[in-house]
């Protein structure tokens, strides 16, 4: 395993990976975050699609030696070829359309497809969480199928509302928290996806999967009332 | 808020400002689930502010943009101001920055508008008291938590501080020597090193980003500095496979204009980062008000590195002057006319080592 190491200002190195967005990429970036360890100068280690950022003191520990303790973690990782443990699918409910989601009607049309067929292609694959990031909570999901690819608003939204699922042209996520946004809305979750009441704040991790399960908007009244009262638990499979 | 245990009410908002926030060091370690770090814009002023306190220099304090509150004093207790010259009063007497006071129950604190500078910090011995989230007081405002409820203060509001550990009456006083106070200006150059991707831009572009004064635009915040000036051309485009975005990087969207990030930076981002401004000189970029000017200087990592020690050394010998300050017992004042010159002279008892 071989990165090219980039200054980023006089606090933070780019461990850079292959320039391209992929699943295989990705994972080699979640092994490697995985093996340096905060502390000794190292503060905090931010994970994206092909890079990993570390925040370092220069007080506590010298550049060189920060990219030396990196190549011997590189070499390590190369020779032992780790194979990361399953990955975790986490089920999203979703109520699709309505109220919920007011651009499933816009994105069935510009797709030329019936609703319900947006619906069990959005729900229907399970969707790689490559990083956080954007703001607190947000997920960058890889692996949306083309056929369901949608513009985004012209004019953004003033308030998106929290757990809404969205599509903007390649790419879908959620909303974690309520924001101004310009996505097509298809659909909306009970779930809390960030809660800074809780460490760590959110109950997913990046390099996880998500699976949206349409559910009636009954179930979803039921559990936003389970998720306020802090006993509902996130259905979870092993890959 | 209601005042528990731990802590009791400083001050009543009176009126807010045009936007004061609680900030202590900062939020971090939380990068990775897209919290931003927060914290102050002008790290060097907080951190004083709160020494002159006698308070940790992480503790949380007020940061003031431009017109600062006026606030009602609700118990007798120490105070500092640090960072722009705001013309500040106490009970309409000059307040003045850089130096702890005892303010009285009743008290009226004003800060009005910056003259020199744009960021200021109140701090209160013992610090100001909010319930932590993950693990700071620092006010994240679009994520509206943190702080005062996520929010800036508003008037009415009731501001509480924890007990400090000696008692306001016996505090020691303190006061930052004035050759160690900054001074701001409206022009400005700062220290930048280059990259992680200048690559992105070309010859000409990253002669214009160097050679060329911007001005700081009217739509800059806490998240970032937005600059207008010449344009600064990419290779092909502005986009990059969106990373994290360190402390003062400089992102060029595709209009060319750079933008400089600041305390409320999202963790990542998707334009390319031609530099990134040094940490010594990012207070100096948030003491800059809109219309404002900027130019960037290019240094060596090696450069930088050696600046940060010095500045970490500066403020090394900053904090044990102030402490220094503290073990004063006494302070007298005489008037010594020797041979027909007359001299001030300062006579301070200090403890038997």
């Amino acid at each position: 395993m071989k990165t090219d190491k980039v200054v980023a200002g006089d606090r933070a190195l780019f461990l850079n990976f292959a320039n391209r967005i992929s699943p295989q990429i990705n994972r080699k970036v979640h092994l490697l975050a995985s093996f340096i360890k905060k502390g000794e100068g190292i503060l905090e280690i931010v994970p994206t699609y092909r890079s990993l950022c570390i925040y370092y003191d220069p007080l506590r520990l010298r550049l060189r030696d920060l990219e030396t303790r990196l190549c011997q973690i590189e070499d390590e990782l190369g020779e032992v070829r780790k194979t990361p443990p399953p990955a975790r699918i986490l089920e999203i409910p979703v109520v699709y359309g309505g109220e919920y989601g007011p651009d499933l009607g816009f994105v069935a049309n510009s797709c030329g497809l019936p609703e319900e067929e947006v619906v069990q292609i959005h729900s229907g694959r399970d969707y790689l969480i490559y990083m956080c990031g954007f703001s607190p909570g947000f997920s960058y999901l890889g692996g949306l199928d083309e056929r369901i690819a949608a513009p985004r608003l012209k004019t953004p939204r003033v308030k998106v509302p929290a757990g809404s699922v969205g599509i903007a042209e390649g790419q879908t996520g959620i909303y974690p928290l309520e924001s101004a946004g310009g996505w097509r809305l298809i659909g909306r979750t009970p779930l809390k996806l960030f809660d800074p009441q809780k460490d760590p704040p959110i109950p997913f991790l990046p390099g996880e999967y998500f699976r949206f399960v349409p559910i009636p908007e009954e179930e979803y009244q039921k559990t936003l009332e389970k998720v306020r009262r802090g006993d509902y638990r996130i259905v979870i499979h092993d890959s | 808020m209601i005042a528990d245990e731990a802590s009791f009410p400083v001050f009543e908002v009176v009126e807010p400002g045009v936007l004061t926030s609680i900030q202590d060091l900062g939020r971090f370690g939380y990068q990775k689930y897209g919290v931003p770090v927060s914290g102050p814009m002008d790290d060097f002023s907080l951190k004083v502010a709160n020494l002159l306190v006698g308070n940790d220099s992480n503790a949380a304090a007020l940061e003031i943009t431009g017109l600062g509150p006026k606030l009602k004093v609700l118990s007798d207790t120490v105070v500092s101001l640090s960072g722009a010259d705001f013309n500040a009063t106490l009970d309409e007497k000059p307040f003045q920055g850089w130096r702890s006071l005892r303010v009285q129950k009743g008290s009226i604190i004003r800060i009005r508008e910056a003259r020199r500078g744009f960021r200021g910090y109140l701090a209160v011995t013992g610090g100001i008291e909010v319930p932590k989230v993950l693990g700071s007081r620092s006010t994240y405002l679009t994520g509206k938590f943190g702080g005062l409820d996520g929010r800036s203060l508003g008037k009415g509001d009731i501001i509480n501080s924890s007990y400090p550990g000696t008692s306001p009456g016996r505090m020691p006083l303190r006061f930052l020597p004035e050759e160690c106070v900054p001074v701001f200006s409206s022009r400005v150059e700062v220290s930048v090193i280059m990259g992680p991707q200048d690559d992105c831009f070309t010859g000409e572009g990253i002669k214009t980003f160097l050679n060329s004064r911007y001005v700081v635009s009217l739509d800059s915040d806490r998240t970032a500095y937005r600059l207008t000036g010449p344009k600064i051309a990419h290779h092909r485009k502005a986009d990059i496979i969106t990373d994290a975005i360190p402390q003062g990087a400089i992102q060029v969207p595709g209009d060319g204009q750079p933008i400089v990030m600041m305390a409320d930076r999202p963790a990542t981002g998707g334009y390319a980062k031609i530099a990134c401004v040094i940490a010594p000189d990012i207070s100096r970029i948030a003491q800059l008000k809109p219309e404002d000017g900027l130019r960037f200087r290019k240094i060596g990592i090696d450069a930088a590195h050696k600046l940060l020690r010095d500045k970490e050394a500066e403020f090394t010998r900053i904090k044990s002057l102030l402490e220094a300050q503290a073990r004063v017992l006494a302070r007298k004042r005489y008037r010594v006319r020797v041979e027909d010159e007359v001299y001030q002279v300062v006579v301070e008892e200090i403890p038997a080592d």
